[in-house]
């Protein structure tokens, strides 16, 4: 294993210390691991918090700050929080309009937050939950843990956070939330594994000539296995499941966020979006506002993923509104 | 045969701490090829912190109170599925065990189904999702079954069974967990929790008989 790091055990608590030495102005570190917003709780504001594994970042504690996240919690590298982290953070957050959990949808994630979100409300707190499931590589059925929650959450933390930010209520912002949960489609592919620093290994073997179809965020492998690429091949084979699940079509106006898994430049991200930007024309779907960068990763994989969202006027205008995190700035 | 009392639930802690410590890379290596890479890892972290607050614990500690102490540390510690899923089966076992100084066969076999449960409520898995209900669930039928012949006896058809449902799963595609994202690609692999689960109950004997 060669990594950056100081001790395995340690990667994330250094890191922790490491935001709050560079960010005092947005936010702080309060136990047990939790990233709250600077100025938190802000009364009469709903408190908008999510939190997952590590190893994602800038997701989420990269998007702590104004008009976005009130409050993150960071697990151990792909682990789930654990509840007493959610608590602190409802807690610290709740400035008398409630708090909404945005939750991605895995099992142990689903898990902490329920007990987190039970927990609060005994304590008086009125808590709202919204999960985000929008990876169409998984098949969706009553009998499986259902799809995962991938890009759509960066997507809802920016709009939600927004409409927080601008004083809507509860009901109303977790109303907000489902819609961009229903209005959103990912999938996500890999060219290389990567290494979780307790574990010291690659979580699995790839050839040179390979890549993982259909991966989520946790360096696992995904649906299948196939023949390396082109970029154009490869988007086409992301984008045409995430159009036709989503039912993108002519007069549709979509957010397109091409996002790095971790050890992508930059450079590959443009020549993936090239051609998401040219599918999209020749379906009549028309992108309104874009993202491109890595923004929800995989440690260090090498792969990307693609996620569109389908636009409303007020989507478009909370997108627009002002955010001042470690990760996205703009309008201030 | 003695009966099952606070310093054999708190050897089975121990016992069960080492063993996930001895087996954290087997289990981890089980993850990696259908999960995410972290179950050993995770429940080493979990089962040490455990192990370090039953110490902790006065000596005349109930057994409901040595199970809700691993419980609340599992699920302040663990994370993962598996933090709230072995803490709620702790918690469980504790209601059910309750103030009793020491429980005999009969009280065992009632904790564990409450632990059972527990299990089921909380993960909402079923039978051939292939998960720890695999392993948990035969486990506490062929508990039943032998019940009769006392304590030790039926902790051994138990954590037998308990292997026997691990790998009668293997094969199978799993539908619950992140093995499920994987499809039809997760059959053939066995599963990390019923594998943690079917240790657990191995410790669990291997605790009653060498009391």
């Amino acid at each position: 294993m060669k990594k950056l790091i100081n001790a395995p055990d340690a990667v994330v608590d250094e890191a922790l210390a490491g935001m709050t030495a560079a960010h005092p102005d947005l936010l702080r570190v309060i136990e047990p691991n939790v990233i709250v917003r600077a100025d938190a709780p802000r009364s009469g504001k709903v408190g908008i918090i999510s939190g997952g594994g590590s190893g994602h970042e800038p997701m989420h504690g990269g998007f702590v700050g104004l008009g976005m996240l009130d409050a993150a919690c960071p697990g151990a590298v792909f682990t789930s929080p654990v509840p007493d982290q959610m608590l602190a953070a409802t807690k610290a957050v709740d400035g008398g309009a409630g708090v909404l959990h945005i939750v991605k949808n895995y099992t142990g994630d689903i898990m902490n937050f329920e007990l987190a979100a039970e927990l609060a409300q005994a304590e008086g707190i009125d808590v709202k939950s919204v999960v985000i499931a929008d990876d169409v590589a998984v098949q969706d059925s009553l009998y499986t843990a259902g799809r995962r929650g991938v890009g759509g959450t960066v997507l809802a933390e920016k709009i939600v956070g927004a409409a927080a930010e601008e004083g809507q209520d509860l009901a109303a912002v977790t109303a907000l939330c489902q819609r961009v949960q229903d209005s959103v489609r990912s999938m996500g592919m890999a060219l290389t594994s990567c290494t979780v620093p307790a574990a010291g290994k690659p979580t699995f073997e790839i050839g040179d000539d390979e890549m993982e179809v259909g991966v989520g965020i946790h360096g696992e492998p995904g649906r299948e296995r196939r023949k390396l690429a082109s970029a154009d091949e490869i988007t086409e084979a992301l984008m045409t499941p995430i159009l036709d699940d989503g039912g993108f079509g002519s007069g549709d106006r979509v957010l397109a966020f091409v996002n790095g898994m971790g050890g992508t430049p930059l450079l590959e991200l443009y020549v993936v979006y090239n051609k998401v930007a040219a599918m999209c024309r020749d379906r009549g779907v028309t992108i309104e506002r874009n993202l491109i960068g890595s923004y929800i990763t995989s440690l260090e994989m090498a792969g990307c993923s693609i996620t569109l969202l389908k636009l409303d006027d007020e989507m478009v205008r909370l997108w627009d509104a002002p955010v001042h995190t470690a990760a996205l700035r703009w309008g201030v | 045969m003695s009966a099952f009392d606070s310093a054999t639930l708190r050897r089975f802690v121990e016992l069960f701490a080492d063993r996930l410590r001895d087996r954290r890379d087997e289990l981890t290596q089980l993850d990696s090829a259908i999960g995410d890479a972290d179950h050993g890892i995770n429940m080493d972290r979990g089962f040490s912190a455990a192990r370090a607050k039953v110490a902790d614990l006065e000596s005349d500690a109930d057994l409901g109170t040595v199970a809700k102490t691993v419980g609340m540390t599992l699920i302040s510690t663990v994370g993962g599925a598996s933090g709230p899923l072995y803490g709620t089966f702790f918690l469980r076992l504790a209601t059910t065990l309750g103030e009793r100084g020491e429980a005999d066969a009969t009280d065992v076999g009632a904790a564990l189904r409450a632990g059972l449960e527990g299990l089921v409520q909380r993960g909402k898995a079923e039978l051939d999702d292939k998960t720890m209900v695999d392993a948990v669930t035969p486990a506490i039928e062929a508990f039943d079954a032998a019940v009769s012949d006392g304590l030790e006896a039926a902790l051994g058809a138990a954590a037998g069974a308990a292997a026997v449902g691990r790998d009668r799963v293997t094969p199978l595609v799993a539908r619950k967990g992140r093995a499920s994202y994987l499809g039809e690609r997760s059959a053939h692999h066995q599963d990390p929790g019923a594998t943690s689960a079917t240790i657990m109950l191995e410790a669990l004997r291997d605790a009653v008989a060498t009391a």
